[in-house]
């Protein structure tokens, strides 16, 4: 059996754009959910954290349901169960809006840490200054819960990157998507799969050793 | 490490008597007002407090138990008591901290839990609360001041987001304070870089520019390095002489109750156990429990 294998760099060369745009997808996808799943899971924790059980409790089922069930059943159920309720998005939205609100779940809980880190003596200050409930929490409490969470963040961010080629599931051409339709037009798959997974670390790597530096840079603060 | 808190300025110290020197004008009015006082809102009458049978349990544990108190207006009234007497407590549920499980309040004259609707006294509304909170300041044992602020801010915030200063009014009135305790070099410090007595003295800043009727002091020495507590304590004095402002301090300075205070009251259970003038609680106690606790206390002085 020969194991070696001709590594075709011609045929790599000539998809390397096409995965190039993929990945491009890939990025913007990846921003667009990470700043849904910040914004969502922001919202997540307060509510959460809501004195009003009407609206904690609830808060709190939605969390648990959304991150019991998989990232592609949830992609799925946007995508096919969605249009039967007139409700019609592009694969891409869609795709965004399902990594941003799976995400957000696991956020909301790197925000509550945060939030549970500022000290009760803030909360109880920013009572005997009177002031609003907003203002407590958009100039007191998240100014200071928020700063320490932006490494934990950083980690989502990246997993959430290598989550995207889900997307190809509903025929978003993410990177992934791109080298599997350059694997199946040219019965040719090393090279493309591969590229795939190189074009991965070049980007993961990187913004790992950020979050990691981020993450001493927060630490060494007093 | 002593503080030397104003250096640019030509007063020595912000001790008491230089805080009463600034403005003991000869042609000042009968009753000298210190900048301190002034600079508090010095016309401001102080509201009076009674607290009706207010009961508050931390599960088993009742720390107030029917709890019937009156402060006069202007009135200076000392807590003493054992730790886990329910002292702080009364503090606490008057700036709505803790929510009592019975019982009522009254600042000012005005249900401060309650309201009156169709000739009843019903629930407050979250919004009648904080009408009512307005009156109520409070500086804490850990001084609680934000972090991510510096000295002016802290002072200054409150004022703008609160009372609805503009913020050259806000940061004009946080000015004038800081500097009459003694901190007008510190504006831009954050609270990280300052010592304990000076972040004690710009909590105290911090609630008197909310201009307060009522005042309150949990313990604020108790945190302090011993050297640094005559600078809070000078301040202290300097409020609770100079101004009509009604004051509840909860402290262990004996010494200091005795001077400042213009009622004793001793604290144990949940219940007031005696209360009087200091000269009647700390020269002649009437009960055995407070004489057991001023000679432990004494003891260890």
């Amino acid at each position: 059996m020969d194991l070696t294998y001709e590594w075709d760099w011609e045929y790599a060369w000539e998809i390397l754009p096409d995965l190039l745009d993929g990945l491009w997808i890939t990025i913007q996808a990846t921003f667009f959910g990470i700043i849904l799943a910040m914004i969502l899971g922001l919202a997540f924790a307060i509510l959460r954290r809501s004195e009003v059980r009407a609206i904690s409790w609830p808060t709190a089922w939605v969390i648990e349901f959304i991150r019991s069930t998989p990232l592609l059943v949830q992609l799925f159920m946007l995508f096919y169960v969605l249009p039967h309720y007139g409700i019609r998005i592009d694969a891409f939205t869609t795709g965004v809006l399902a990594l941003g609100i799976h995400y957000a779940t696991y956020t909301s809980e790197v925000y509550r840490s945060g939030i549970e880190g500022v000290p009760r003596g803030q909360w109880e200050a920013s009572t005997a200054l009177n002031l609003s409930t907003m203002t407590t929490w958009s100039r007191v409490i998240l100014p200071q819960a928020i700063p320490v969470v932006i490494p934990s963040l950083g980690n989502y961010l990246v997993a959430m990157f290598k989550e995207v080629p889900l997307l190809a599931f509903i025929t978003v051409f993410d990177v992934l998507g791109e080298g599997k339709a350059a694997c199946t037009r040219n019965f040719q798959c090393v090279e493309p799969y591969t590229l795939v997974g190189v074009l991965f670390l070049i980007v993961s790597i990187p913004s790992s050793i950020l979050v990691r530096q981020l993450e001493v840079r927060l630490a060494r603060q007093p | 490490m002593p503080d030397n808190p104003e250096p640019n300025h030509d007063e020595p110290s912000n001790s008491r008597s230089a805080i009463l020197e600034r403005s003991a004008e000869p042609d000042a009015p009968a009753r000298t007002a210190s900048r301190l006082a002034v600079a508090a809102g010095d016309e401001l009458e102080g509201s009076g407090v009674r607290f009706s049978g207010v009961t508050k349990r931390f599960g088993d544990l009742t720390v107030l138990d029917q709890l019937d108190m009156e402060v006069a207006p202007g009135e200076k009234m000392v807590i003493i008591g054992p730790s886990g007497s329910g002292k702080t407590t009364i503090l606490r549920v008057l700036m709505t901290l803790e929510r009592p499980e019975a019982g009522t309040v009254e600042v000012g004259g005005e249900q401060l839990y309650h309201e009156e609707r169709n000739g009843q006294l019903v629930k407050a509304s979250e919004k009648h609360v904080r009408q009512v909170r307005r009156k109520i300041s409070m500086v804490f044992q850990h001084f609680n001041l934000f972090p991510h602020m510096t000295a002016l801010d802290n002072v200054s915030f409150g004022p703008r987001k609160v009372l609805g200063l503009s913020k050259d009014e806000a940061n004009e009135r946080a000015a004038r304070l800081l500097e009459v305790v003694g901190l007008g070099d510190k504006f831009g410090e954050h609270p990280a870089r300052l010592s304990g007595g000076q972040k004690q003295r710009v909590a105290i800043a911090r609630a008197l520019a909310m201009e307060p009727e009522v005042m309150l002091f949990d313990e604020v020495t108790s945190a302090l390095d011993p050297e640094l507590v005559g600078e809070v304590l000078n301040v202290l004095r300097d409020l609770a002489e100079n101004t009509t402002m009604t004051m509840l301090l909860v402290t262990h300075e004996m010494g200091f109750a005795r001077e400042i205070g213009d009622r004793v009251v001793m604290f144990d259970g949940g219940r007031v156990v005696e209360q009087g003038p200091p000269t009647q609680i700390f020269g002649d106690p009437q009960e055995q429990r407070t004489r057991d606790f001023l000679r432990a206390v004494l003891d260890r002085e």
